[in-house]
């Protein structure tokens, strides 16, 4: 849910409470100042009409509210000691002008006694009353208008506040998502005054920095890494090359040389499928590109081919669809070339390699003298199935770094007698 | 032809320069940043090895110098750095080609060869040696002026032999020129064996005067009978 409406969310069912509370309240309120002000004027009329009355001689009784909106009987003395001020909410007929009829109205009615040279009145004096029910519905359609208008406003400075106030850090966010370690040049910066997306934006900004810090220290430890093995890696092999030329070795002192060299060639290989690995994982290529599995399968295929044909393998390639990726063509190409030297050099005399491409998965699957693998082990480096393997025991766990950095599942399975490897490249 | 051998290293400069005297070079060697300057400011060479790495400055800097002078196009960078920048860099101010360490010896002379070979410019892009003749533009083999048909691989792997007249090839060196960088195993390497065979059995055919002689273990010499 994005920022705005979840405000909005949550402000329009606080505003709603609040007014729902405030709006009971000020109900209550407005009723207790009504009866107030009235009672009071009650009290008024009632002084007024007991002085009037006491002007004339004798009182008679007025037993219905008239025009006076007062009725006088007499009462006993007893009746009259026990009566004090009551005041009472009481409902009376009616007609107002856009009455038909007389309609029971509310109305405030005191009740109280006086005595007039030696007899005792009952006094009722009543007030018409505002309706209730009126009140209440007309409350009610005010705070109704009320709360829709908050609401609208709400919306309408939300989403002013969204676009001018969150405008830096929507930016921001979307610099962030573009960046790239060690690739994009500007870092994400953000225009602004608050003093929070400053804060962020000074975080950030250091987390780039050492990233990029450490970022670089591991490119440089990788180069110089290489550049301290391969150069003495490279007298090695070129003194070796240049005395297995020499004219005058016996045959053994030839053979010995070529077994140290091979033993250096090993360590070459060894050198730069860590380097490689290393670069991998710092992800170091990302010079992706859009390109076709099929055709890189079918290169590779001829030129695994007079190896095939020496070991008398036969390699099949079933294309279901197109395979189109979009990566690093190196990296591709170390893909395909580990599988398919894999799917070979683990073969057996006679066998076979079949690769299959849907638009999806590539599979390549190989014969072999070895029967099923450790699924848990096969992608671990260094991991051999057999010891007296000169391999270095890297190749399958270069592919599974590669397929890591491009979010592809790697599987291994052993199925109809042959070891398979299965890339899922869309998934 | 003069080349100058740019390299830190004392062992690995003393190795280049040994070969490349057994091919009959004129060598001459720098170790440092400001020895190098002074040599390519003060002489011409056929082609210059230039090590990035060097004492007291960058290889490309020396490279940005020869390119001002417009004499870049027959350097190869030697650079024990497999860094893609580098070899951006390097090939965008000219330089010819670019060698990874390490390398083999045979690689370096095919490397040297080539560059040597579209200086002369002389319209002939043949290599020849006694009766054979390998033409690189018709991409085809005479033997004794007779054309021999052979396939892309076979090709390849004579132009290597014959960059490398009399020199060893290693058989890693000639897997990796031809097969690409795709032979992880070293004990699977004897295919090669039997591509040296067919090589051989076209040149009897054709009584060739050249053969193919087995360097015990390691790979093979290409000699005059």
């Amino acid at each position: 849910m994005r920022l705005a409406n979840q405000t909005l969310k949550y402000l329009s069912i606080s505003v709603l409470v609040v007014i729902a509370l405030w709006s009971t309240v000020f109900y209550l309120f407005m009723l207790e100042v009504i009866h107030d002000n009235i009672d009071e004027e009650l009290e008024n009329q009632k002084r007024l009409i007991i002085q009037e009355l006491s002007t004339h001689p004798t009182v008679a009784p007025d037993l219905e509210f008239g025009i006076n909106n007062y009725k006088v009987r007499e009462i006993s003395e007893q009746q009259a000691l026990k009566l004090r001020n009551v005041y009472k909410d009481t409902m009376l007929y009616m007609q107002d002008d856009d009455d038909p009829e007389p309609e029971l109205e509310p109305v405030r009615m005191l009740t109280t006694a006086f005595e007039h040279q030696g007899h005792y009145y009952e006094l009722a004096i009543i007030n018409s009353m505002i309706e209730e029910s009126d009140l209440i519905k007309n409350l009610f359609y005010s705070v109704v208008i009320l709360f829709v208008l908050l609401v609208v406003s709400i919306v309408s400075i939300n989403k002013i506040v969204i676009e001018r106030l969150w405008r830096p850090l929507y930016s921001f966010l979307d610099q962030l998502t573009r960046f790239r370690l060690g690739k994009t040049q500007e870092k994400p910066a953000m225009d602004t005054k608050i003093q929070e997306f400053k804060d962020l934006q000074l975080a950030v900004t250091t987390l780039i920095h050492h990233n990029e810090e450490t970022y670089e220290q591991q490119k440089q430890f990788i180069g110089n890494a290489s550049h301290e093995l391969q150069t003495p890696l490279a007298i090695m092999i070129n003194k070796l090359e240049m005395m297995a030329e020499s004219e005058e070795l016996k045959k053994e002192q030839s053979e010995t040389i070529a077994e140290v060299l091979n033993t250096a060639e090993r360590l070459v290989r060894l050198n730069k499928s860590l380097l490689l690995l290393s670069k991998i994982e710092n992800k170091q290529f990302l010079q992706n590109e859009d390109l076709s599995l099929n055709a890189l399968v079918l290169n590779m295929m001829v030129e695994f081919e007079d190896i095939a044909d020496f070991k008398q393998i036969k390699m099949n390639v079933v294309q279901k669809d197109q395979l189109h990726v979009h990566m690093d063509s190196a990296l591709a190409n170390i893909v395909v070339s580990n599988l398919l030297r894999n799917a070979l050099f683990h073969n057996r005399e006679g066998g076979e390699v079949n690769i299959g491409i849907t638009d999806k998965i590539l599979t390549v699957s190989n014969t072999s003298a070895h029967t099923a693998l450790d699924a848990g082990l096969v992608f671990s480096r260094f991991y051999k199935s057999d010891t007296a393997s000169k391999g270095t025991g890297l190749g399958l766990a270069i592919v599974q770094a590669i397929c890591h950095l491009y979010g592809f599942v790697i599987i291994y399975r052993y199925e109809n007698n042959q070891h398979s490897f299965q890339i899922n490249m869309h998934s | 032809m003069k080349v100058l051998v740019i390299e830190d290293e004392e062992d690995l400069r003393g190795i280049v320069k040994a070969s490349l005297i057994k091919e009959e070079y004129t060598v001459e060697t720098a170790s440092d940043y400001g020895a190098a300057l002074e040599k390519v400011s003060l002489y011409d060479y056929d082609c210059i090895l230039l090590d990035i790495m060097l004492p007291g400055g960058n290889g490309l800097q020396i490279l940005d110098q020869l390119k001002s002078e417009g004499k870049s196009d027959n350097v190869i960078i030697i650079s024990a750095k497999d860094s893609l920048d580098d070899k951006l860099k390097g090939l965008e101010l000219g330089a010819d080609d670019y060698l990874t360490k390490p390398f083999h010896i045979a690689e370096l002379n095919a490397r040297i060869k080539a560059v040597l070979r579209r200086k002369q410019r002389d319209g002939k892009n043949t290599l020849t040696m006694g009766n054979v003749v390998l033409d690189l533009n018709e991409r085809c083999l005479f033997i004794a002026q007779e054309l021999v048909p052979l396939n892309r691989k076979e090709f390849d792997m004579l132009n290597y032999f014959l960059l490398n007249k009399n020199r060893l090839v290693s058989k890693s060196a000639l897997a990796e020129h031809v097969w690409g960088d795709h032979t992880d195993q070293a004990d699977n390497l004897d295919f090669i064996y039997s591509q040296i065979k067919n090589l051989r059995k076209k040149f009897l055919a054709s009584h060739a005067d050249v053969d193919f002689e087995a360097v015990y273990g390691i790979g093979y010499k290409l000699v005059e009978k």
